[in-house]
């Protein structure tokens, strides 16, 4: 069998579960960038905050999570998280029970706890760049803190984070493919599978490569195409 | 708290340092020389050169590194004319595969680096020293590299904690180095929680002590950006200063 019959979508062809490892790594790198953002927005705001122990906090989250390898978080969630599970499992019933736990939502967290340390950095570059003397104006009109945060604050800091938040991304679907270790069938995964079963191994990695490559340029462009319409309003120097 | 367990799992922890630390600096100082050689490709003006190391780039930095590992470590493996080659030797290796695959992925991201420090070098000074009669090797050592390096160097810095965070990967492919000994260890206790945040701090402190490294090179290459020392007091037990 020649490449083209293994990876096309005939009778043996891998190309069916191939498009559908593509599709489990974009649903799990898109989970784990919402859980970024939500802990990256939180994280951003404690490092903005005039409270010590918040900054620092803040100044830990991001230090840690961008000094530790990735794949010793996702191991940490995968097992870790089964051996918490477990235990108050077992303090809680008594017996000796096992408790496994889904390989998606782990690696969404795992992943998504790394890129909320890339993306709190991002927000905060982004909430800084929103010029002083609007937040003050906003003040002077008389808008309480919601209020400014919805018409003045977020509005700006989502149009001048789509740059850093671009290269967050793409970080975050290049890490989604260690997710891979924990048994979750996304993309690498499937290649695996595939190979292991051909023993064409070149062949499906060298897919697996592509397919990625299609995934990050496609990125690319949407986030280009993104920036471009969030700074159509922006006079430039 | 059991402390006889920290102490052994730290100890035996500590003794993949070495493999990770190796692992780490022979890919970095590979991938080096080879990013030297990208961006030099890609400021040549000649076409090809310029287009290869494009398609580099962009292939290294577009997919996962563990995706090129496998490529390398399990799908040269596919051809027979590589397994009877005398190359096969090394590609079998997993220690010789995660270096190899490591040098590739950082020098594919170094370039960009270096070729953004190349960029910033402002066209006058290379003017102003081609006018005092300085060309080809001596242009670049006395002007274009000191410039370059400095303003590459907090990127580069960068890079280097994400190569050491990248050796991780190895474990993968079955090398024992940090994460890989964790990873044992876990499977033989099932205390997962205790042995990943051991072995994470170990990393943390690697990672600390390279970024202060870092800021050292970037304080001692950088003197005329320093505030100027005030002049001395007269010097008090009699030695002149």
């Amino acid at each position: 069998m020649n490449a083209f019959d293994l990876l096309g979508f005939g009778e043996k062809g891998w190309g069916p579960l191939l498009l559908k490892g593509t599709a489990m790594t974009l649903a799990v790198t898109i989970s784990a960038f919402v859980f970024g953002a939500m802990f990256g927005a939180i994280v951003a705001r404690g490092k903005l905050s005039n409270s010590f122990l918040a900054r620092a906090a803040g100044d830990v989250y991001t230090t840690v999570l961008r000094g530790v390898p990735d794949l010793l978080v996702i191991y940490l969630f995968y097992f870790g998280g089964s051996q918490l599970l477990s235990t108050i499992y077992q303090l809680a019933t008594g017996d000796k029970g096992f408790i496994g736990i889904n390989a998606f939502l782990t690696g969404a967290m795992a992943v998504g706890i790394v890129s909320g340390a890339y993306q709190a950095e991002v927000f905060r570059g982004a909430y800084l760049a929103i010029p002083r003397g609007e937040l003050e104006a906003a003040r002077s009109v008389g808008m309480s803190g919601w209020t400014m945060f919805r018409r003045i604050v977020a509005p700006q800091v989502l149009r001048f984070a789509i740059p850093g938040l671009g290269n967050v991304w793409q970080l975050a679907l290049k890490e989604s493919a260690l997710i891979s270790v924990t048994g979750l069938t996304e993309l690498l995964r499937q290649s695996q599978v595939a190979s292991g079963s051909t023993r064409q191994p070149f062949v499906f990695y060298t897919a697996a490569a592509a397919l990625y490559l299609l995934l990050t340029s496609l990125s690319t462009w949407l986030f280009n195409r993104a920036e471009a319409t969030a700074m159509r309003g922006v006079r430039r120097a | 708290m059991d402390f006889a367990f920290y102490t052994e799992v730290i100890v035996r922890l500590l003794g993949a340092v070495p493999t990770t630390l190796e692992l780490a600096f022979v890919s970095v100082a590979i991938g080096a020389v080879m990013a030297v050689g990208l961006a030099m490709m890609r400021q040549s003006r000649i076409a090809a050169l310029d287009m290869f190391a494009r398609g580099f780039i962009f292939v290294f930095r577009g997919t996962p590194l563990l995706v090129q590992i496998f490529l390398i470590f399990y799908g040269l493996s596919q051809f027979p004319a590589i397994r009877q080659s005398w190359a096969w030797q090394y590609l079998r290796e997993p220690y010789f595969c995660a270096i190899l695959a490591l040098a590739l992925n950082t020098a594919a991201y170094t370039a960009e680096i270096l070729r953004g420090g190349l960029q910033s070098v402002p066209f006058g000074q290379v003017e102003a020293a081609r006018a005092c009669g300085m060309s080809g090797f001596t242009l670049y050592r006395r002007i274009i590299l000191p410039i370059a390096i400095r303003q590459a160097l907090p990127s580069y810095g960068t890079e280097v904690i994400l190569m050491v965070r990248s050796t991780a990967l190895a474990s993968i492919i079955t090398l024992m180095e940090l994460t890989g000994v964790a990873q044992k260890i876990n499977s033989e206790t099932f205390r997962a929680i205790e042995v990943f945040i051991c072995a994470g701090a170990i990393y943390l402190a690697i990672n600390f002590l390279l970024s202060r490294v870092i800021m050292a090179l970037e304080y001692w290459l950088t003197p005329h950006l320093r505030a100027p020392k005030i002049a001395a007091a007269p010097a008090t037990n009699g030695v002149a200063a």
